[in-house]
């Protein structure tokens, strides 16, 4: 039996879906035996059992108009969507010469403004205001262009979020704001964060739309964040899309989830969104089992190639450092070191 | 020629860019209808309209956020802190995110955050403030404070035309007390990172900017007629990045060094200046270095207070007789 495909998506784009989240995960793991070898110089953070909500809601945006979304650190398979390589990705936790940022800023904290992604910084909050200003220079342009943010239980708390959010809500601009409702921020969890039993609450408090959906299922996620940005670049204005899902790892690779009630992890891990996905894709027609397996391999050797890539290339070089604070840096603010170092 | 005030200058350069390049716009608290708390932006927003003079809501991290949103983007933007007391409420998204931006993303950011500084009006603890120490100390940013009508115009513009974030501390205590004729059809634009020398002087060098420059050219005059004293004064103009050229040429120049600020004394700009006077040219100097700056306490309203507190042309006048006995 054959269902028709949802969301107006071609049975292709369902397995680039699938693709995504696969990818993202694999690529995770790649991390994981390359944080085990020390390679990983700093923190290393987990998006399992986040895959579809990163995924099906990047994938709703449209990258040949235009459109920017802002990760948090759960959402490098948004990144990916938008066109960030694993390459990248790999260079930037190993912190080598050649990554996007030579090795100043870690992990998934990297920009590419053509590809449509802008990287977060570490202070919460702040990416709201930041892509607030980003969509007003849309509507200022007249460009029908779409910005996403993501937000976390955790940020939502942040003042940066508050002003930002109301900022955007007030002038109206195409921001779909993607609340990622997983249940900690880092050891807190979500009813020490906040007094609403759900995000999407505080949609109200900002007089723009609130939806929720399951952030497990990416069809669903997929639906709801392109009914937003259908709305947003339609000049409707802001959205607030709150994603229930589940951090199956600690807040990074270090954290042993001691604060975790017994029997959590179980129940989110048998409520696995790749593993959904898989099922419904083969059950409704959509994929057989060699079409997966295909992408699968396609994955394994692609990230096989790109570690191979990078693995052995050099950190930078120690001068590195001192160069691109300013686009017309001062010669005379150089002079001291210059003359103490010949 | 047209005799204008510090803020009119302010006002026209503004305007002038507005006119010259789309691309600039204004953001800020009360800016729009109200044409600011001060009026520098009256008149604006029927003139380039409310897309481009937007009034926000009281939220200065909103503000400065979107500005650098809007300036990743190619945007010009302008924004106005209602008093530059306020830019601290901005103080993580300014010297985290925005500051950083280049260095660490390849990002540009040309903006410029505006707003009135200083004290002499009687305006309070949070209504008088000259916080330039507490950004001087973030890379990534620029930091000017006109002394003059026409520094006010030229470094409003050519922050407006530099390729990173600017801070421009206006002194309000100029805004209408300061007047100058200024050139009509002549583009002025003063670099940012140039010192001026205002006074020249062969027996010691006051190094100072805004609103200090008129106190220290007061007392200049005086030590002339007084005691004879050849007393040079240099406008700094922008504080970061400082002009060190000008201020080593200053220590060779005249051997004896005074530095003049209103912002507080531990930690403050003058404390920076020295350190480079040490680094650079320690063996020109004939004195220590001396600083007037105002006592270490949070700006009191009472007059009395006020002007207990902060440096006076008195001051500097027995500071300069210090070191020229040195």
């Amino acid at each position: 039996m054959t269902l028709p495909p949802p969301n107006g998506l071609s049975r292709a784009q369902l397995h680039e879906l699938y693709y995504w989240m696969r990818l993202t995960r694999s690529l995770e793991e790649k991390l994981v035996n390359l944080y085990r070898q020390t390679k990983v110089i700093g923190g290393l953070f987990r998006s399992l059992g986040q895959e579809a909500d990163s995924v099906g809601s990047a994938y709703a945006l449209d990258r040949g108009k235009g459109d920017i979304l802002s990760p948090l650190i759960r959402n490098l398979g948004s990144m990916l969507v938008q066109g960030a390589t694993p390459l990248e990705v790999l260079r930037q936790y190993m912190a080598k010469a050649e990554s996007p940022t030579h090795g100043r800023e870690l992990n998934i904290h990297f920009n590419d403004l053509r590809r449509g992604f802008i990287g977060q910084i570490s202070h919460l909050g702040d990416m709201v205001p930041v892509m607030a200003g980003i969509t007003l220079s849309f509507r200022m342009r007249r460009e029908a262009r779409v910005g996403l943010v993501y937000v976390g239980d955790g940020a939502m708390s942040t003042g940066a979020f508050h002003e930002g959010m109301n900022f955007a809500a007030v002038q109206q601009l195409p921001l779909v704001v993607i609340a990622e409702n997983n249940g900690y921020a880092y050891s807190t969890p979500m009813e020490k964060q906040t007094a609403v039993k759900f995000l999407v609450e505080k949609a109200a408090g900002y007089g723009v739309p609130g939806e929720q959906a399951d952030g497990n299922d990416v069809l669903a996620v997929h639906d709801v964040t392109r009914r937003a940005v259908a709305r947003a670049r339609a000049g409707d204005g802001v959205t607030l899309i709150e994603l229930l899902t589940y951090r199956r790892k600690g807040h990074a690779e270090h954290d042993n989830q001691s604060y975790v009630p017994k029997g959590e992890l179980e129940t989110w891990a048998a409520n696995d969104p790749i593993e959904r996905y898989q099922r419904q894709l083969v059950s409704s027609g959509w994929a057989d089992a060699d079409e997966l397996a295909a992408l699968d391999a396609r994955i394994t050797a692609e990230l096989d190639a790109a570690v191979a890539a990078c693995e052995n290339e050099p950190l930078p070089e120690p001068a590195s450092a001192l160069t691109g604070v300013l686009a017309d840096p001062p010669e005379a603010e150089l002079e001291w070191y210059r003359r103490l170092h010949g | 020629m047209a005799e204008v005030t510090y803020l009119e200058a302010l006002r026209d350069g503004l305007a002038e860019e507005m006119a010259r390049d789309e691309r600039v716009f204004i953001l800020g608290e009360d800016v729009g209808a109200f044409g600011g708390a001060f009026k520098v932006t009256e008149g604006f927003q029927q003139r380039f309209g409310s897309e481009r003079v937007i009034d926000t809501p009281i939220a200065e991290t909103a503000i400065v956020g979107a500005a650098a949103g809007a300036a990743h983007m190619g945007l010009r933007p302008v924004c106005e802190m209602q008093f530059i007391d306020f830019l601290s409420c901005a103080y993580s998204i300014l010297t985290n995110y925005v500051a950083t931006a280049r260095y660490r993303a390849d990002l540009s950011t040309p903006m410029v955050i505006r707003g009135p500084a200083g004290g002499y009006v009687r305006g309070g603890p949070f209504h008088s403030q000259n916080p330039e120490a507490a950004y001087l100390h973030t890379p990534g940013l620029k930091i000017v404070a006109p002394a003059t009508a026409r520094d006010a115009k030229g470094l409003i513009k050519a922050a407006i035309r530099d390729e990173d974030p600017v801070l421009y501390f206006e002194h309000k205590y100029l805004y209408r007390r300061i007047k100058e004729d200024l050139p009509e059809g002549e583009e002025i634009l003063t670099p940012i990172g140039q010192a001026r020398s205002v006074r020249p002087g062969r027996d010691l060098s006051i190094l100072t900017w805004s609103a200090m420059l008129w106190k220290s050219l007061e007392a200049a005059e005086q030590l002339e007629r007084e005691d004879g004293l050849a007393v040079q004064v240099l406008d700094l103009r922008t504080l970061l990045p400082l002009d060190t050229a000008a201020i080593v040429a200053a220590v060779k120049q005249t051997n004896r060094i005074l530095i003049v600020h209103e912002d507080t004394r531990t930690g403050g700009v003058a404390g920076e200046i020295t350190a480079r006077i040490n680094d650079l040219a320690f063996e020109w100097l004939d004195a220590p270095v001396k600083r007037v700056c105002a006592h270490d306490v949070p700006l009191p309203y009472a007059p009395t207070l006020e002007d207990f507190v902060l440096p006076q042309t008195g001051d500097i006048v027995r500071a300069c007789r210090w070191l020229a006995a040195y």
